[in-house]
């Protein structure tokens, strides 16, 4: 099937859910599961198509449809995919799917919950495959709008609040984009929208100057970019599990791959003339993030700010401009899809809906009443660490080597972060899974005896949370073990990319 | 002049004129012997009927001139006068519920005769008679915002609107005045040739300047936009919605024709450091201060239609963005976002119409949990609301996204009407602010009375296919659009 049914599908999907009984939660739930599925499937059927057609040396864009839709305008309702977003395609449908299944608790208003999702993944989807700038800012405002509605009635820790913030930082990012969108189309002679025709339009160096950050700015919103990250810790944590995973997980990327689908690939003399600056500002986020997330009392604010240091990563690897950065930062953001996506549902679901805290100091001794948890962490957390074996590791390695080539200091004030993130990750793992057991034994007694168990009488781990975690474990250790099945596809293209070094 | 042409040409006139005569006589014989509610239906109907004859009638027109260029019929005009009386017909089904006391008939014949005002209007091309049709228009706004005869509120409204806008009038005639004095003409086309060849003077400037406040206080721009916030919250609320839908098409559609067609001569220039004294310059200064202080105000309002109210000042402010453009896509873009922007509009007040009825208030708090309590409803007013802020993939995002464009267009080379579009868009992010504020009472706060709200299946059917249209405009722009563009040269 071809790759937008992937759109249809999860459109579809929202309507049935409306369609439904509101008292059918069950009837519900397995609706939207079965469409997040669908849309995986086409995605992934067309992923391994691609993919297969990149491993006997092919490279390029594969179209998806490219019909007229607004021809006084000179839009078209033009799709298409290639290796930088088939992996982006692909970590959509894996987050919808598990997202759903980490929401099956979800009891109040069952049937909007699952419609303002599926509209939410719908139009990703959309953003991700759109190759009309028109278009594509139609998709990546109509992402906005569900946000608002799962955060405020859904969400916790003032959710209102952090709902209303990032709804309006993405309204102004996107606000941003639109005035950029804008003088482009009229720089490039105002006939077309169509992305790749524009990129054939050279822009006069001095209108790139200026419309060049607009749009990388706006897109940089939403992808945590610092300092305009804000919405991202407070939004992160206001958010319900499933929403928290999307948002970190996908709708961040949303941001990074429209710095690269439209700011690099129109305004690359812009793009040159802001290089270092972008640099230099993601490696402040990469260790702002890190070291901000280290002093967190709230566990999901540590996930949180870790999302905008490993998005630093991300837009470290774009600045580079060279083939190794580039990929890396594509790889990265399907990693640190994954691997936010993980650690949200370790915390927001499999911990909080059960203790009702993610207060460090309140948590602890979780190891013996919650062991998958300890373990999904303990697996998500080294991967997010970088160690060998998962794909952060492969993704951070390469972003790291292009900054080199770029500039060893900016390799260097990189690292710094991997330090401090494997710091915050086992200072969290040490709190919430352990801590207690030395708490309850070291008022007066010594230590050693364990006696906190008790404490946490949990529900159990159920089946929709040990099959959605093992999801998405499996994938940090496929494209960790064979990072090839992605990377190909990612070096290939990026390789494609004009004005990339090699 | 032949009158059988002249009764032809205005043909969808004259049948609502009856069809207002018909519910008046009909309600006069009823009275006494049928309930309230029955009146109104019937009444409702006999509305309801004359309109879509007049659809039906408009339809076949011919295009024609009459009277030596006083009254035009072409494809363009048709057009508006389709969409004025479409407003009309769902102002009328809204109306049916609404209790506006025991003049039914009055009611029912005084929403027609304004509409055959807003027929004339969008057709007049001669100074007397758009005043007149102006005044037909007004005046019988006026009586309806009083309608609600045992509300001090309404009262209170109606007497400020008609205070204004008698002001608004005498201003408006008197830029006449002058503009006749100087070009020595009443028809606007004629004014037009005159304007082109003596090119800017002092006292066509103050032709220009007087007929733009009494245009201004019409369409409700800053800084001549005081009677619309009372006046919206006022008066019953289908006649806000005709007031905010109905009269703003119209007066906007001549006060496109006065600008863009008569003072074509003297557009100045509203470039970003080089404005020049002119029509555009005048319009830039108030859609600049409209888009402000309508956003901005908006934002501490409690009551819906208040809010409404200032959300339509700030709209009437990106509206004049794209007029100012001065060029054919301006035109155009002004054209298709009032059209989009009335369906819309129409359809929130709708909404707030059949909701605030039943649960006894128009503020925010009455609103708190109506996703629960009326989840359609709801529903359809997401869509309008989200439509009004301009959220794609529906009418008004495409509707503001044309006029910014065409703005963007008019100097792309320089960027010069950058400025606007900036202060619109940034502007359009506080908007959503207070739209969202309103989707969260209703969505997100919980109810006090949790009670199911049952609406007529006519008024959720009708309200429905405005959303539809709402969003089809969004997502297939072009062939409004086109039909539009094309016309537009008509002006």
């Amino acid at each position: 099937m071809r790759a937008d049914w992937s759109i249809y599908i999860s459109f579809i999907g929202a309507g049935l859910v409306m369609l439904l009984p509101r008292n059918a939660k069950n009837l519900i739930r397995w609706t939207a599961l079965l469409t997040g599925v669908a849309a995986l499937t086409v995605a992934l059927t067309g992923y391994l198509a691609y993919n297969s057609w990149i491993k006997t040396g092919n490279a390029g864009l594969w179209q998806v449809i490219n019909l007229p839709w607004i021809p006084l305008l000179g839009s078209n309702y033009h799709l298409a995919v290639d290796g930088i977003n088939y992996p982006l395609v692909v970590l959509n449908g894996f987050v919808c799917v598990t997202g759903i299944l980490f929401s099956w608790n979800i009891e109040e208003r069952v049937k909007e919950f699952f419609a303002f999702f599926l509209t939410l993944i719908a139009a990703v989807y959309g953003v991700f495959m759109a190759m009309d700038l028109f278009l594509l800012f139609v998709f990546y405002e109509l992402a906005i709008i569900p946000k608002y509605f799962i955060i405020a009635i859904w969400g916790s820790t003032r959710k209102e609040y952090g709902a209303m913030k990032l709804v309006l930082y993405s309204f102004i990012g996107s606000a941003l984009v639109f005035i950029g969108v804008l003088a482009a189309y009229f720089a490039a002679g105002g006939i077309t929208f169509d992305i790749l025709e524009l990129s054939k339009h050279p822009i006069a160096g001095h209108i790139q100057v200026w419309v060049f950050p607009l749009i990388f700015v706006g897109f940089g919103v939403l992808a945590g970019m610092w300092p305009f990250h804000t919405w991202a810790p407070t939004g992160h944590v206001a958010a319900p599990t499933a929403a928290s995973m999307l948002l970190a997980g996908v709708v961040m990327k949303l941001g990074a791959y429209g710095c690269l689908r439209a700011a690099m690939l129109l305004f690359p003399a812009g793009f040159e003339y802001w290089r270092w600056i972008i640099a230099w500002m993601a490696v402040i986020a990469i260790v702002y993030g890190a070291a901000v997330a280290l002093v967190q009392k709230d566990f999901k604010f540590i996930i949180g700010y870790s999302s905008v240091s490993h998005m630093g990563f991300v837009i470290l690897g774009l600045a580079t401009l060279n083939v190794t950065g580039m990929s890396g930062a594509i790889l990265q953001m399907f990693s640190h899809g994954v691997v936010a996506s993980l650690l949200f549902a370790v915390v927001g679901r499999m911990i909080y809906d059960r203790t009702h805290t993610r207060q460090l100091d309140e948590l602890g001794g979780l190891r013996k009443a919650l062991p998958f948890a300890f373990w999904t962490f303990l697996i998500g957390g080294t991967a997010s660490m970088g160690l060998p074996g998962f794909s952060g590791f492969v993704a951070e390695i390469q972003v790291l080597i292009g900054a080199f080539q770029m500039s060893p200091w900016l390799a260097a004030g990189a690292a710094i972060s991997i330090a401090i993130t494997a710091a915050y990750i086992l200072l969290a793992l040490h709190k919430v899974f352990f801590a207690e057991e030395e708490h309850v034994t070291g008022d007066g007694h010594g230590h050693g005896e364990v006696v906190g168990e008790s404490r946490w009488n949990l529900p159990g781990i159920t089946c929709p949370e040990v099959v959605a975690s093992v999801i998405l474990m499996a994938l940090l250790v496929i494209v960790g073990l064979y990072p090839s099945i992605m990377l190909d596809m990612i070096k290939a293209n990026v390789a494609l990319f004009p004005g990339v070094a090699r | 002049m032949n009158y059988l042409t002249l009764f032809r040409a205005l043909a969808p006139e004259v049948m609502l004129l009856l069809a207002a005569f018909v519910a008046l006589t009909f309600d006069l014989l009823l009275q006494h012997s049928h309930e309230l509610q029955q009146r109104m239906r019937i009444a409702g109907v006999f509305a309801i009927v004359g309109l879509l004859g007049a659809i039906v009638l408009l339809i076949q027109q011919a295009p024609v001139t009459l009277l030596g260029g006083t009254l035009v019929v072409n494809q363009l005009t048709v057009i508006f006068k389709i969409v004025v009386v479409a407003l009309t017909v769902l102002t009328v089904i809204i109306s049916i519920e609404y209790p506006v006391g025991r003049h039914v008939g009055e009611y029912f014949a005084t929403v027609l005769f304004g509409a055959i005002g807003m027929m004339l209007l969008v057709s007049a091309e001669e100074l007397i008679t758009v005043f007149v049709a102006l005044e037909l228009t007004s005046l019988s706004l006026y009586i309806l915002t009083a309608f609600h005869k045992g509300a001090l509120r309404s009262q209170e409204a109606a007497v400020k609107y008609f205070m204004f806008g008698a002001i608004s009038s005498a201003f408006l005639l008197f830029g006449m005045s002058y503009l006749y004095g100087v070009t020595g003409s009443t028809n606007l086309r004629e004014i037009a040739v005159a304007i082109q060849a003596t090119g800017s003077t002092p006292l066509l400037v103050v032709a220009l300047l007087f007929i733009l406040v009494g245009f201004g206080f019409k369409v409700a721009v800053v800084p001549f936009h005081l009677w619309a916030p009372d006046a919206y919250e006022g008066a019953p609320t289908p006649v806000t919605a005709f007031i905010a839908t109905g009269s703003k098409v119209a007066s906007f559609f001549v006060l496109t024709k006065f600008v863009m067609l008569s003072f074509a001569g003297m557009p100045g220039s509203a470039f970003w450091k080089h404005l020049t004294p002119g029509w555009t310059m005048l319009l830039a200064l108030m859609a600049v201060a409209s888009m402000v202080l309508g956003n901005l105000a908006a934002i501490v309002q409690h009551n819906v239609k208040r809010m409404l109210a200032y959300s339509s000042i700030a709209h009437a402010g990106y509206i004049f963005v794209g007029l100012l453009a001065a060029s054919v896509t301006g035109a155009t873009s002004v054209f298709f976002y009032v059209i989009v922007y009335a369906l819309t509009n129409l359809g929130a007040f709708g909404v707030v119409t059949a909701l605030s009825e039943r649960v006894g208030g128009d503020d925010l708090e009455h609103f708190d949990g109506m996703a629960k309590r009326a989840p359609f409803l709801s529903l359809l007013m997401l869509i309008f609301i989200l439509s009004l802020a301009g959220v794609p993939p529906l009418g008004g995002f495409f509707g503001k996204f044309y006029l910014f464009m065409a703005a963007v267009e008019r100097d792309s080379v320089n960027f010069g009407l950058l400025w606007l579009v900036i202060i619109g868009i940034a502007m359009s992010a506080v908007s959503l602010y207070y739209y969202l504020i309103l989707l969260k009472h209703m969505y997100v706060h919980k109810a006090r009375n949790e009670e199911r709200l049952k609406t007529p299946a006519y008024l959720n059917l009708t309200l429905a296919a405005v959303a539809i249209a709402v969003i089809y405009l969004g997502l297939n722009p072009q062939p409004l659009l086109a039909l539009l563009k094309n016309f537009v040269a008509q002006l």
